[in-house]
């Protein structure tokens, strides 16, 4: 399974040099390899590592949105109320606790294995930390700015949308950017449902070997931080410029 | 704070709230047990009956002798490991029991994951041994095609065992019964088609969807073999994990599912799921052969090999079976199916 100098020219004698026990792996994502078990079908490769990626990004974007979908609107109302904050905070630290395994096997159970049990599975997952965030978020914005609100004759769904909303704009995305990184890490295990994406490399490892496994763990990560800078530039061109000098 | 006086009420919610889903949880986990035969809170008062029943069987398979304890073993540390599914971790606690028996100072390190990973921890030391398939080890190991695996189980363990002396290792005699991966499909859908081969598939096989371990995909002795020596295509694969096997056949999501002959669902149920036979051997059978390290048998004397012997050669198709339907369907811990199967067989008192 290692590659050898032979195998894909400077890639292959540079990498292992650069990268130690990681230039298998690498080596792994670049460059189709042989493996022991597949008859001769080679494994791994730029072209077969990408379509897994799209798939990991497909389906955990998929479950984003429907994590989002109902977190959001629940906690803004909630909020907005200002009540319900232990019931918000309590499922927020009981979904934590819910194995994800267990909810896809709940999940499979009823509606069978595929990308809608997979969605349904992975946004569970996703919901805690949006509505635990964006609770908090508009919990916080002060209440005098509101009462003035009130007192300017906005309606309950004006304050809402013109006040509440855009002062808690940073928690809504620190909570939807916790739930992005644990969604697109935890898509890793979606080949135990039908659909393969990058975990596939993760749970094969006597197709893949450690090389295999390490590329996918590896590749995973590199995702899940991808995500994790893409959404904190977003937090932050979103942030009005007031709240970003309060916070200097 | 002002919520303070609603404290104890919205505390009181979500206790409920949280056993209802610990409820439901465990409701919906024991679901599937509705087939087992018997739950595990079977009074113990007869347990002993049963297994009085089972210790005439085992005699007649062949059940071995009492195993003997030599102080002598005292001194020998043993750690046995185990794939990563039921059958595997039920033999380890079977190997493990039986020298703890005979002796040695025994424990288990089960569930260590694939071929690959259990092979490294043998080497590594890290574990004194594990239970293999001879087919698994001469295909995943050392590189024979499917169908260049004997199918008689003395060649495949010798043919096994004489790769594995290069390498330090050596193999015990192989187990009676022997284990393979097997197409199934509901006998509805059997009847419907018409199949009894798995050649019987081409021409059909366009039609229908194939499930399988997410290995299966790409493995010569799976799905890669099946299209490659069969020539089939299917609609689509799709990738499961193997404890969904038989409930996507159920649910008829899929139509065609990667089972193993050892699965007690098919003697159990054999008027709803049976298996195609594999004409053109991509599955090859395999027995268990013991995988040890010459190094760990020297020191631990000839009771390490003839208690793992003796201890196995109860292990019939049929005991295997049961013992994988006391895990599988009834919910038993492998340590408690093994400790059950070395008393019924007369191995221990």
């Amino acid at each position: 399974m290692a590659a050898g100098p032979e195998g894909g020219g400077v890639t292959a004698t540079l990498l292992p040099h650069l990268f130690g026990g990681f230039g298998g792996a690498f080596e792994f994502i670049l460059h189709k390899q042989s493996s022991n078990v597949t008859g001769g079908n080679k494994v791994g490769g730029l072209e077969k590592t990408l379509e897994l990626v799209w798939t990991q990004i497909y389906v955990s974007a998929l479950a984003l949105a429907l994590a989002m979908v109902i977190a959001i609107p629940v906690a803004l109302y909630f909020g907005h109320r200002g009540k319900g904050e232990l019931i918000a905070v309590g499922i927020g630290n009981a979904g934590r606790a819910v194995p994800e395994l267990v909810v896809i096997a709940l999940v499979a159970t009823v509606i069978g294995v595929g990308v809608p049990t997979l969605t349904i599975a992975l946004a569970v997952l996703g919901i805690p930390s949006i509505l635990t965030n964006t609770f908090v978020g508009i919990r916080q914005v002060d209440r005098a700015t509101v009462d003035a609100a009130r007192g300017l004759g906005m309606t309950e769904f004006e304050i809402l949308r013109k006040v509440e909303l855009p002062l808690s704009v940073q928690g809504i995305l620190t909570g939807i950017r916790g739930s992005t990184v644990n969604i697109v890490a935890t898509a890793t295990i979606a080949p135990l449902i039908g659909v393969v994406t990058v975990g596939d490399y993760i749970l094969g490892e006597s197709i893949y070997g450690a090389d295999g496994v390490l590329a996918g763990a590896i590749v995973v990560a590199i995702l899940a931080l991808i995500f994790e800078f893409a959404l904190a530039g977003l937090q932050r061109r979103l942030t009005s410029k007031g709240l970003q000098l309060q916070a200097q | 704070m002002r919520f303070n006086n609603h404290k104890p009420l919205m505390a009181l919610a979500m206790l409920i709230a949280a056993l209802a889903l610990a409820v439901g949880i465990s409701a919906c986990g024991g679901g599937d047990s509705s087939t087992a035969k018997e739950s595990t809170e079977a009074e113990e008062s007869t347990a002993p009956e049963e297994n009085a029943e089972e210790s005439e069987e085992g005699e007649e398979a062949g059940g071995g002798e009492a195993i003997t304890s030599n102080p002598e073993n005292a001194k020998v540390s043993l750690t046995i490991g185990s794939k990563n599914f039921p059958e595997q971790e039920i033999l380890g606690e079977i190997y493990t029991q039986a020298l703890a028996a005979a002796g040695y100072k025994a424990k288990s390190d089960l569930s260590l994951g694939s071929e690959t990973v259990a092979l490294k921890t043998l080497k590594q030391g890290q574990i004194s041994g594990y239970p293999e398939y001879a087919s698994t080890a001469l295909t995943s190991f050392f590189g024979l095609e499917p169908e260049e695996v004997p199918s008689d189980a003395t060649e495949a363990w010798e043919k096994a065992n004489a790769e594995f002396e290069k390498e330090g290792l050596e193999a015990f005699e192989p187990t009676p019964f022997a284990s393979a991966n097997a197409v199934g499909l509901l006998k509805s859908t059997a009847e419907k088609y018409n199949l009894k081969t798995i050649s019987d598939l081409e021409g059909v096989s366009e039609k229908l969807s194939l499930y399988g371990s997410p290995e299966c995909r790409q493995r010569i002795d799976c799905l890669a073999g099946l299209e490659k020596l069969y020539g089939l295509k299917f609609k689509e694969f799709k990738p499961v994990d193997i404890s969904l096997r038989y409930k996507v056949l159920e649910q008829g999501q899929a139509d065609l599912s990667i089972l193993f002959t050892t699965d007690p669902q098919l003697s159990a149920e054999s008027e709803k799921f049976v298996i195609l036979e594999d004409d053109k051997e991509v599955f090859p059978a395999g027995n268990i052969i013991f995988v040890t390290s010459k190094k760990v048998a020297e020191k631990a004397g000839p009771d390490y090999e003839s208690t793992i012997l003796n201890v196995q050669k109860g292990l019939t198709l049929e005991v295997m079976q049961e013992l994988d339907a006391r895990v599988e369907l009834e919910k038993q811990t492998p340590k408690e199916a093994a400790a059950a199967y070395l008393e019924a067989a007369g191995y221990v008192k």
